[in-house]
């Protein structure tokens, strides 16, 4: 009964669904205020019956209910209630479930919090969002219901994948979806904008806080892939540069270049045609990112099952979607004014330079992900592109773009003074050096990795020389800064300290990929290994049995220098139901690095194979984007991009009243 | 400057970044691709010891082989040719006889194929789509309701070995 409650409201959703893509656009030409209030009610409603839906699917995975295929499939009564709880999104049906769940969401968040935009304007965004509504419900109804039932109910279920019975499974595909999904607002207002004809500053103002939100949460969401794999997969890698992770990347990057260009958009009215091509762009990469993973044309732990109808099904939405919105934009994109002009040193002159790189090595990942895909349809050959190949590419367009993020926020707008803002940064090529200098001194040649601490220090210490700048600090008396530095809108320490994150994740990235050592041995009970300055002990092995699995935990007893520091305990567990087996790794944290323990297969005469890794600064990579978001949530927080602060009300007014330009 | 001139510097400045990463992608990918290859095609096409490739197949049933410091050897078979495989680390977790494997490496100047990273991202239900394919080639494959049924049952380690030969 639950389970066809849960389709039931799906089909609901559906139908208010297609209400809401036709009647408020229908009411945005003839000016019909009741028909364009319409998608003011059905938002929320739909979001309220996919929530239904959603909660439907969750009762059935609580309650084990084992005649609903889907729990059959993916479900086993003796896992834990959180297990059950995540494997809701743990596979292909539910995991889309989830997907339109927070679209809908999303969908009435706009609802609720477009209050002050033009009525016609927020009628054509929700409509257009209601058209990718539209199309995924139909995909899950047609070709992915998670609600259908089998003839005779099984005793027990097939099990959750064992790899996916982790806390990482609760956190990072909501986060993932969150930015996925997120970015269906910025392509819904640029659509709007393109239908419209008509886009100006306070357009910007409203999609950089949804972009910015999708943009955090997608950060969250990869770096929290990145560690779950790191844990994991006991390879003690982090990024292999698999298709599904390039997936992700891919919308990141080019979210992350609309968030630059918007700024642009909002305080100059330049860009604006770019700035929409962003918008459709990154979500048109997030769609592709579905597809990829959705469709089962790759394999990865990320595809759950491949089924053709599907894969053609969101094929058919990519294509829709993606080519609509860009032939919308061939045709309709001449009509937006352009605005502010720039000297090419400027500030937006850093941002379009900001743009072009971040676009061109997202084009570069684009190449290797897809080419492979390419080359099998056209010619059948089968290739595979690896990591070298994106070290390669996306390296050398990354570097010039870290190279010129200390610069960007410290230009002026409209015509600065690269010299003044070199001489400004005199500080941070300071810090630059030392950190070269110390890094050589300690590990000596090579001179790459020094060179590559010494941009990090680069990045880092020109996000701290923005906000002293900012503050006078060095110049004014410290009341004077004071004031100064409470004065300095969010926004501005947002910038700063997501710049910051950026230096501290590559830091991360050197001192993991340079300095980390590696040992691969077998032990026998009371033998030992070294690694660095670090000993393990082997002490012997242990069976236990957890609420689903059986394991075997091996102790090590670790010592630096001699001293015993404390007890790694890795293990290897063994799922019954599945018969498949995982890896745990024991990680221990000394500061930033990481000693990282896992175990191989154990050999008939009782010695055990056991992987060891010394990753220095390995934290340091997740930090970093913990502190990128953390910047971006400081930026959220600014007044001036709150939605419905009374200063920009105003300006909405007035743009509303006198359409074109904004102020 | 006129707005002419900002507009040549911009396209300039992007045509010059656009031309440096084609460069880069062009380049990468003559070097750093690898073709997957089934046992059969390796005889086939007489690849050259050396050549990076990726060996796909199903781990032949008993040609597991543990040697010591964490040697292993085993052939990977299309069910047509079989060929040896040197490894040394240790083998992921799905690793199994009888089933889904990808290695990736290059054949040594004796004709055995020496890998340095070997894959099975797949539990009993889904293997890599290459191989699968790579099997359907030879006509091992069944289609059973969806899912994977190769030629070879799967043996438990235990199991007597039953190696096809090629």
């Amino acid at each position: 009964m639950i389970a066809e409650i849960g389709h039931f409201a799906l089909v609901l959703a559906l139908a208010l669904a297609i209400v809401q893509s036709i009647a408020p656009l229908v009411g945005a030409r003839r000016n019909d205020a009741a028909l364009m209030g319409i998608a003011g009610i059905t938002a929320p409603a739909q979001a309220g019956f996919v929530a239904l839906s959603f909660a439907a699917l969750t009762a059935c995975y609580v309650t084990s209910d084992f005649s609903v295929a889907n729990v059959f499939e993916n479900s086993h009564s003796t896992m834990p209630l959180v297990y059950k709880i995540t494997s809701v999104w743990g596979n292909h049906e539910g995991s889309m479930l989830l997907w339109v769940f927070i679209l809908s969401f999303f969908g009435a968040l706009v609802a609720f919090f477009a209050r002050n935009l033009p009525p016609s304007f927020k009628a054509t965004v929700l409509a257009v969002q209601a058209w990718v509504a539209v199309a995924f419900y139909l995909f899950i109804l047609m070709t992915s219901s998670p609600f259908a039932r089998l003839a005779e109910a099984p005793f027990e279920g097939r099990d959750l994948n064992p790899i996916l019975q982790d806390f990482g499974l609760a956190v990072h595909p909501p986060m993932l979806y969150l930015g996925y999904v997120g970015f269906s607002i910025s392509f819904s207002f640029a659509v709007a904008a393109l239908i419209e004809g008509r886009i100006n500053a306070a357009w910007a103002r409203f999609v950089r806080p949804w972009t910015l939100v999708a943009w955090m949460c997608l950060t969250l969401g990869i770096a929290m892939g990145s560690y779950w794999a790191y844990y994991e997969l006991g390879w003690g890698g982090w990024w292999f540069w698999d298709p599904v992770e390039n997936a992700s990347l891919m919308p990141w990057l080019v979210g992350t270049a609309l968030l630059h260009s918007a700024v642009v958009m909002e305080k100059r009215e330049a860009l604006k045609i770019w700035t929409v091509l962003l918008a459709i762009l990154t979500f048109s990469l997030s769609l592709v990112g579905t597809f990829l993973v959705r469709s089962g044309v790759l394999t990865s732990v990320h595809t759950f099952a491949s089924d053709p109808s599907r894969g053609v099904f969101i094929l058919c939405i990519l294509i829709v979607f993606i080519g609509g919105a860009l032939a919308l934009f061939a045709w309709r994109a001449p009509l937006l004014r352009q605005g502010g002009l720039f000297a090419p040193v400027s500030r937006e002159g850093a941002l379009v330079l900001n743009n072009l790189f971040i676009v061109t090595a997202c084009a570069t990942v684009f190449v290797g992900t897809l080419y492979p895909l390419a080359l099998e349809a056209v010619t059948g050959e089968k290739i595979s592109v690896g990591a070298p190949f994106f070290n390669l590419t996306f390296g050398p367009l990354f570097i010039p773009l870290l190279l010129i993020v200390p610069f960007g926020p410290l230009l002026a707008w409209k015509r600065a003074d690269l010299a003044g803002v070199s001489q400004r940064l005199g500080g941070a090529f300071v810090v630059a050096l030392l950190g070269i200098g110390a890094t050589l001194a300690l590990n000596g040649q090579p001179v790459l990795p020094a060179l590559g601490v010494g941009l990090a220090m680069f990045v880092m210490a020109g996000a701290v020389t923005d906000i002293v700048e900012r503050t006078s600090l060095l110049r004014a008396p410290l009341g004077t800064v004071m004031q100064r530095a409470r004065g300095l809108p969010r926004s501005s320490w947002g910038t700063a300290l997501a710049h910051f994150g950026l230096g501290v994740s590559l830091l991360g990235i050197i001192g993991e990929t340079q300095w980390g050592a590696e040992r691969i041995v077998t032990l026998k009970p009371a033998e030992k290994v070294s690694i660095r300055n670090y000993d393990f002990i082997f002490d012997g092995s242990v069976n236990r049995t957890g609420a689903n699995y059986r394991e075997t935990v091996a102790k090590f007893t670790v010592r630096h220098n001699r001293e015993v520091i404390g007890v790694v305990e890795p293990s290897k567990r063994t799922f019954p139901s599945r018969g498949s087996s995982t890896t745990e790794a024991a990680l221990m944290t000394r500061g930033f690095s990481q000693l990282y323990v896992s175990l191989g297969d154990q050999n008939a005469d009782g010695s055990l194979a056991v992987r060891i890794y010394h990753k220095p600064m390995v934290l340091l990579i997740w930090l970093g984007a913990v502190v990128m978001v953390l910047g971006g949530g400081l930026s959220l927080s600014d007044r001036r991009l709150r939605v419905g602060a009374p200063r920009s009300a105003k300006s909405h007014a007035k743009s509303s009243a006198s359409m074109q330009p904004a102020e | 400057m006129t707005r002419k001139q900002r507009r040549l510097v911009m396209i300039a400045a992007a045509g010059g970044i656009l031309v440096i990463a084609a460069a880069l992608v062009l380049s990468a990918l003559r070097d750093s691709i690898v073709f997957f290859n089934s046992p059969s095609d390796v005889a086939e096409k007489h690849i050259a010891p050396g050549t990076r490739i990726r060996l796909g197949g199903l781990v032949a049933p008993g040609s597991l082989v543990r040697g010591d410091n964490l040697e292993v050897k085993f052939s990977v078979t299309d069910g047509k040719t079989a060929m040896a495989v040197a490894y040394r680390g240790i083998l992921p977790d799905l690793f199994r006889e009888g089933q889904g494997v990808i290695a990736e490496g290059a054949l040594d100047g004796a004709g055995q194929f020496k890998a340095d990273s070997v894959l099975a991202k797949h539990d009993e239900k889904y293997m890599p789509k290459e191989v699968a394919e790579a099997l359907k080639k030879q006509g091992h494959w069944k289609e059973e309701s969806g899912k994977a049924a190769p030629v070879v049952s799967r043996p438990t380690n235990s199991a007597p070995p039953a190696a096809p030969k090629s």
